[in-house]
This record gives structure tokens, sequence and C-alpha cells, in this order.
């Protein structure tokens, strides 16, 4: 076996850390195995942080493997695919793996198991005549995320801007997780092909691949991987077994002898981290054309009937890899996605495999020290054991003491964003202060505060915009009015309307006179009358005028002048 | 002497020409504590405070007319924050102009029921419902500040309020019961 030429002695140490029983032991007995296909798979659109993609299909399609079910449309967001050939069955909410236990939207495809693929194609060796843009596009339509349980875009990631050195971590440092060791076990060369497309993304001088001591079968792999590599690109470098050594910023510590600044980015200092998942997802898409389809996942805890790592498709219910690793035994309790310290408990093992799921624990009651079984606790007596221990050099038990308050601006100043949350300082506190539970709140109280006034910026800037435009219609609507009240003022009053109107009335009148003229034509027989005749007529006429008369008069109307016309007219 | 008073007369013209150009330059538009109380208030422009937006109530604060407890939608992070600026005592929300919401809630418009009268577009603060005469409206969730205001003028009450859920980006966790205190189990 060949040992890194550098005595693990000579490394720098980060502060605090703890030594913790492995466990791994239960799980690494044997080989990886290959899940077999299920009738159902579950694909939730968030597996990674920032923003779900946009979903590509619709209920009752037909998709192939390796099809992109949704495309990323935000810098910070990743693709998801089909990892079997079959139909889209629902598009909707289901539960999800994830702290809360809310459901979210999923795609959830019925496999018809025919295992067609999708048209692909591999870049291969033609990766190192690529630009970085390019191979950074096919990772990010591959929907790599980093895998080694943030689950972090990795094209984002991958800046070539004045990166010397990639570290590829293989540190794997929480008790009973083991996919990472097996994956270096049995896969070595993919990994150490993938390494170097990343290294060549980034325009890396230097490859460290960073694995602790507690792993001899894997770091021998590698190294054996590595010699096949003639480059003298590659390094590699055990580390002490010291847990959370595969944090990022502890890595860079341990290896480079190097902080990352407060708020800052390993990239700030010219280095980037990816797990070794990460390597071998891009040694598939780049050598195989294959997107992220699979991730191998250790079952593990002994609530477990045979622990072991599986290749799992990702949406594979949880269940189903319980199942194939012999159930569940007597003294399960419960389910935890992601080691002791920094994982979770899932409700419901109906939920899917996703992409950060690196391990599911089976626990029993004395496998979970670092989780509470509820929140109760003691009051601090502040005995700084976690300042001890804290691997971000932070003070827990002020921050502790702030996020219990709500004073956030306090916690902020106490560098609350550089807690890695890797549930050290819990796990020593004699009060059992759910410490990280604590620090999570504040953390996501100031997240909510910082949408909340985003959200009034906008809602200003809206209202601004509301009232800027209703002072414009006003304004548009007084100048409107304005210019009539001109336009009539230019017109003389006397002119040709009131002319018209007036001509009209004439003809009017006109027209009736004309009509009565023609109505008053003089009845034929009157002539020749006898004298008693025309007696009679004058007594007719009389009795009407006087007729008409007493109409006039009993009315007494203002059309007095009608009266007037029909007496002139006898 | 003459020196002297040449000297002093230099001095002086030359900081009055300093402080002449800065206070060009340098000149305050509005007033600044309006500004700075306004980017406390919300943005919810409910009218709650009886003032008609978030501004003008931001205004009367400064101009010492309205109080500080006035803003509902705020609540009491808004009071302390209000107090912290101000310099003066922290008081209860008012109950005069509304309670707090436990949650946070937006508005949907039932577009079956909506006859598409514009009244609750005329109403909306910050143009979040799209919509024109004798046609469909709709509000735009996520500029919705929940002030309600649409409600009231709506003839045939199609529009509804409806708490915000949290999404995987959203949700928070929880503050862990310190109050309750358990005597660690003996192992």
């Amino acid at each position: 076996m060949s040992m890194p030429a550098e005595p693990t002695g000579a490394l720098s140490q980060f502060h605090g850390g703890l030594k913790l029983e492995g466990h791994k032991h239960l799980s690494t007995r044997t080989p990886i195995a290959l899940m077999p296909p299920q009738d159902r798979y579950i694909i939730p659109l968030m597996q990674h942080i920032g923003q779900a993609g946009d979903v590509l299909v619709h209920t009752g399609e037909r998709v192939l493997k390796g099809q992109m079910l949704a495309q990323p449309h935000q810098l910070v967001s990743a693709a998801i695919h089909s990892p079997v050939s079959g139909m889209v069955r629902d598009i909707g909410n289901y539960p999800v793996p994830h702290p809360s236990g809310i459901s979210a939207q999923c795609i959830v495809i019925d496999n018809d198991y025919k295992d067609e693929w999708v048209e692909h194609s591999a870049v291969g060796e033609e990766c190192f005549h690529m630009t970085s843009t390019a191979l950074r596009r096919i990772i990010r339509d591959a929907g790599i995320v980093g895998l080694g349980g943030a689950g972090f875009p990795t094209a984002v990631k991958q800046t070539e801007i004045d990166i010397h050195t990639l570290i590829i971590n293989g540190v794997e440092c929480e008790p009973y997780i083991s996919c990472d060791d097996m994956l270096m076990r049995e896969r070595a060369r993919e990994i150490v092909a993938g390494s170097e497309v990343i290294g060549h993304i980034i325009k890396a001088r230097e490859i460290i691949i960073a694995i602790e001591d507690n792993k001899p079968e894997a770091i021998a792999a590698m190294q054996a991987a590595i010699e096949e590599d003639t480059t003298g690109y590659f390094r590699l470098q055990a580390v002490p077994t010291i847990y959370p050594s595969g944090g990022e910023k502890q890595i860079i510590k341990v290896v480079l002898d190097k902080e990352v600044p407060i708020n800052g980015l390993p990239n700030d200092i010219g280095v980037l981290c990816q797990n070794v998942g990460t390597a071998y997802a891009i040694c598939r898409a780049i050598y195989h054309g294959e997107p992220l389809l699979s991730r191998i996942v250790t079952i593990t805890g002994h609530g477990v009937q045979h622990p072991q790592n599986l290749e799992v498709a990702i949406g594979t219910p949880m269940q189903a890899c319980i199942d194939y690793c012999g159930g569940y035994n007597e003294q399960h309790s419960r389910m935890i996605m992601g080691g002791p310290m920094m994982g979770f408990a899932v409700q419901s093992d109906q939920m899917p495999i996703i992409k950060l799921t690196n391990c599911l624990l089976v626990t029993s009651d004395e496998d979970t020290p670092a989780l509470p079984a509820s929140t109760a606790h003691l009051p601090c007596i502040r005995c700084a054991r976690c300042v001890d221990v804290c691997p971000a050099n932070l003070l827990p038990q002020q921050l502790y003491w702030y996020a219990a308050a709500q004073n956030f601006e306090r916690v902020v100043d106490y560098h609350l964003f550089d807690c890695i949350e890797c549930g050290c300082c819990a796990y020593v506190c004699p009060s059992r202060i759910p410490l990280v539970q604590y620090f999570r709140f504040a953390k996501s109280e100031i997240w909510e505060q910082e949408r909340q006034r985003k959200k009034a910026d906008i809602a200003r800037e809206r209202h601004e915009a509301h009232q800027a435009r209703l002072a414009k219609q006003k304004q548009e609507r007084e100048e409107k009015l304005r210019k009539k009240r001109e336009a009539l003022k230019a017109r003389p009053a006397s002119s040709t309307a009131v002319d018209a109107k007036k001509a009209a009335i004439a003809a009017a009148l006109a027209r009736v006179e004309a009509k009565k003229k023609q109505q008053d034509v003089a009845p034929k027989n009157m002539d020749n009358l006898s004298e008693e005749q025309q007696q009679l007529i004058e007594a007719v006429e009389k009795r009407r005028a006087q007729a008409v008369n007493e109409a006039n008069n009993e009315t007494n109307n203002p059309a007095t002048d009608q009266a007037h016309t029909s007496a002139d007219k006898h | 002497m003459l020196t002297v008073v040449i000297t002093l007369a230099v001095i002086s013209a030359v900081f009055g020409l300093v402080l002449g150009y800065s206070a060009i330059r340098f000149k305050i538009e509005g007033d600044p504590v309006v500004e700075q109380i306004d980017s406390i208030l919300p943005q919810t422009q409910c009218g709650q405070c009886t003032y008609a937006g978030c501004r003008p109530y931001a205004e009367a604060i400064a101009r010492g007319e309205a109080d500080i407890n006035q803003c509902p939608p705020g609540g009491e992070a808004t009071i302390v924050a209000l107090a912290d600026l101000l310099g003066v005592e922290v008081k209860p929300l008012n109950a005069e102009h509304g309670t707090v919401k436990e949650v946070k809630t937006v508005v949907r418009i039932d577009e079956q029921v909506c006859i598409g009268c514009t009244l609750c577009i005329q109403a909306c603060p910050v143009d979040a419902i799209l919509g024109a005469a004798k046609h469909m409206h709709t509000v735009i969730t996520s500029e919705c500040t929940g002030c309600d205001l649409c409600i009231p003028p709506c003839p045939v009450d199609c529009i509804y309020v409806e708490t915000v859920e949290p999404t995987l980006n959203t949700w928070k966790w929880e503050l862990p019961a310190a109050d309750h205190v358990a005597p660690r189990p003996a192992k």
C-alpha cells in the first residue's frame, strides 16, 4: 500500500473538532450493489440550493432515460432528468426529504422497463480542447450538483479566475457514512478522470485528493489510479480523522494551511473543493454523456438488517432501498437522512432518494447522540466546551445567547454565517442544548427578514410607480378638459351653431305654415248656399270659436299663441 | 497687526468658500429622517395607520403628528425599530388600527365570478391586479402585499384571502422551546 509522501504529523490542524466513533465498518463489508429498477420514481424539482428549474414535460408524456425533465432558467439552479424510460404519471406536490417535512413539486415517472435512452453523446478526450464555458454548459445540463451534501450547482462554482488548487474531497468525516469511501475503492479511475476535467475547467495547477486516514483501502485505490496518470498533476493527501475535517474550510486549513476569510469563499484564496462523488458524476457526463441519474447511498445503522452501499437511481423511494437491505429490524427507532451529526429525521420512508441523499441512517436510540429526542434542555452553564470544539473558531454560547433572545444583529456580529452547522457544540454540550437548531433558527429568521426587506423595496417602487401613473392620468385628463374649454372659447357664441339652430326652427315653422295653408282650402260646396244654410254655418262657426276661447281661458296655458293663431284662422 | 487681519480674512474667505460650495454640492434633498422611517415601514400601503400609504405615515411620524404604534402589518418589530431610530419608548400596537396578522396572506380573485368591473384594480396600491373593463382580472400574487384594500370595493365578493404557504426556500426553523427544561435522563 502506497502512502502519501508527507507524513500526517506535518499537517496543520483546524481549531476544535471531535474524535468520533466511525461506525463505518457497518456498511463497507460488501461492494456497492446496484439497486434494481422500481415501478415508480418520484423526482423533486428542488434537489439543490437555489431555484427550481422549469418543467419541460407534461402529464401523460412518454419520456426516455436521461431525458431532461426540468431545465435551469436561473444561474443558481439545476436540471433534473428521468432515471428510466416510461410515462410521466403526475406533476404535483409530494413529501420530499427536507427538515420541514413539507411537500414540494415533484415529477412522478412510471417505469416501462424498456430502459430506452434518450439520444446522448460523450465528449470524451475532446474535452481538453474545449473552453471552460462549453464544459460548464455540459455539467450544467447534466444536472450535477455538489454531492457531498450541500447540493450547490457545480457549474456555478467552477470559476477559472485565479484558481490554483483543486481539492478533491474524499474525507467523508461524518460517522456511519461510507458512500465516498466505497466509490473511491471501486471507481478510483473515474474519479481521477473527472477530477482532471474539473482541473482543466478551472485551470488548476495542482489537484490534491484528500482522504481521511481511516480509509486505507480507498487511499490505496486512489493512489494506484493516480500513478497511472503521468502528468504529475495529482497529489494524494491523507488527513487525520477528526470530525469535521471534511468541511470545505477545514480541509483547506488542513491541506494547504490557509484560511478562508470571514464571509468569503474558497475561491477567494484560489482554491476550489469538489466532492469525489461530484468528480465521478462529471466523469460520467463527459466520457459517457450521461446526466446525473443515480448516486451511491449508504444504507446503514443498527436499525437495518444488512447495512451496505447501493447505487440508487434518483427518485427511488427510500423504503425500496431499506427493503433491498433486508428491511428494518426490531431495534429501529427512526430514519435520518445524512449522518448522525448533520442529518435530519425524515418523516416517512415513502420519500424519494434525492441527489443530496448520501446516507440513510436507520437508528436505534444510542446511534444519534447529537440529535436530542426533544428540544427541552437545561440552562447554559457557560462551561465553554462548545468554544473548545468549534471548528469555525466561533463562540457558540454567545451565539446561542443572542439567537435565543432573537437579537439578530448581535448574532451576525458574532459571525453566525460562518457556522457550518457541524453539530460539535451540541454534541459536547452538558446541558443538551440543541445549539445548531438555535443557529439554524437565527439564520432562517435573518434570511426571512432579508426577503421581507427586498419585498418591501419592490412594493415601495411599485407604489411610487402607481402614484406617478395616477398623477399622470389626472394631468392628462385636465389637459384634455382645458383644451376643450379653449376650443369652445375660440368660437364666437352667436355664430354658426346658434344660427343653424335658428334656421332649422324657421324652416320647421315654414313647413308647418305651408301644410296648414294646404289644409285651409275652402270647401268646394260652399257656393250658392241658401240663406238658411248660411245661417247654420255661421252658428256652427260661432260655437266653435266660443269653444276654442273657453278652452283657452280654462287652461290659461302659455300656448296662448296657439289659441290666437287658431282664432286668426277664423 | 495687518498680517493678522489679512491672515484671518484669507482663512475666513477660504472656509466661507468651502462651506458655500459644500452647501450646494452636498445639498440634502428632502428629509433624511422620513427616508429612514420609510425604509423601516413594511410598504404594505394598506392605510390602516389612517394615512394614504407608508410614506405619508413616515412623514407624519417625522412631523410628530402620528405615533409609532399605528402599523399593524409591521407589528412589534417595526415599532421596536422605529423606537430605536427615533429614540422614544417602545409601546404596544394601537388596537384602533387593527391587529397583527398571524400569517402572511395574499388575495386571489375567483375568476369564475369576476365581472371585470376594474374597481379592485383602482384600489390596489401597488398595481398588483391585472385586467381591463369587462375582462377577467387576476392578482399577481408575487407582488401582492396582502393589504386587503381590494376586498371592500368588489361588488360580487369574488376576492378571497389566502395564506402564503412556506416553500422549501422560505421555510423557517423554529426557535427551540427553551422554557421547558427537562432533567437529563439517566444513562
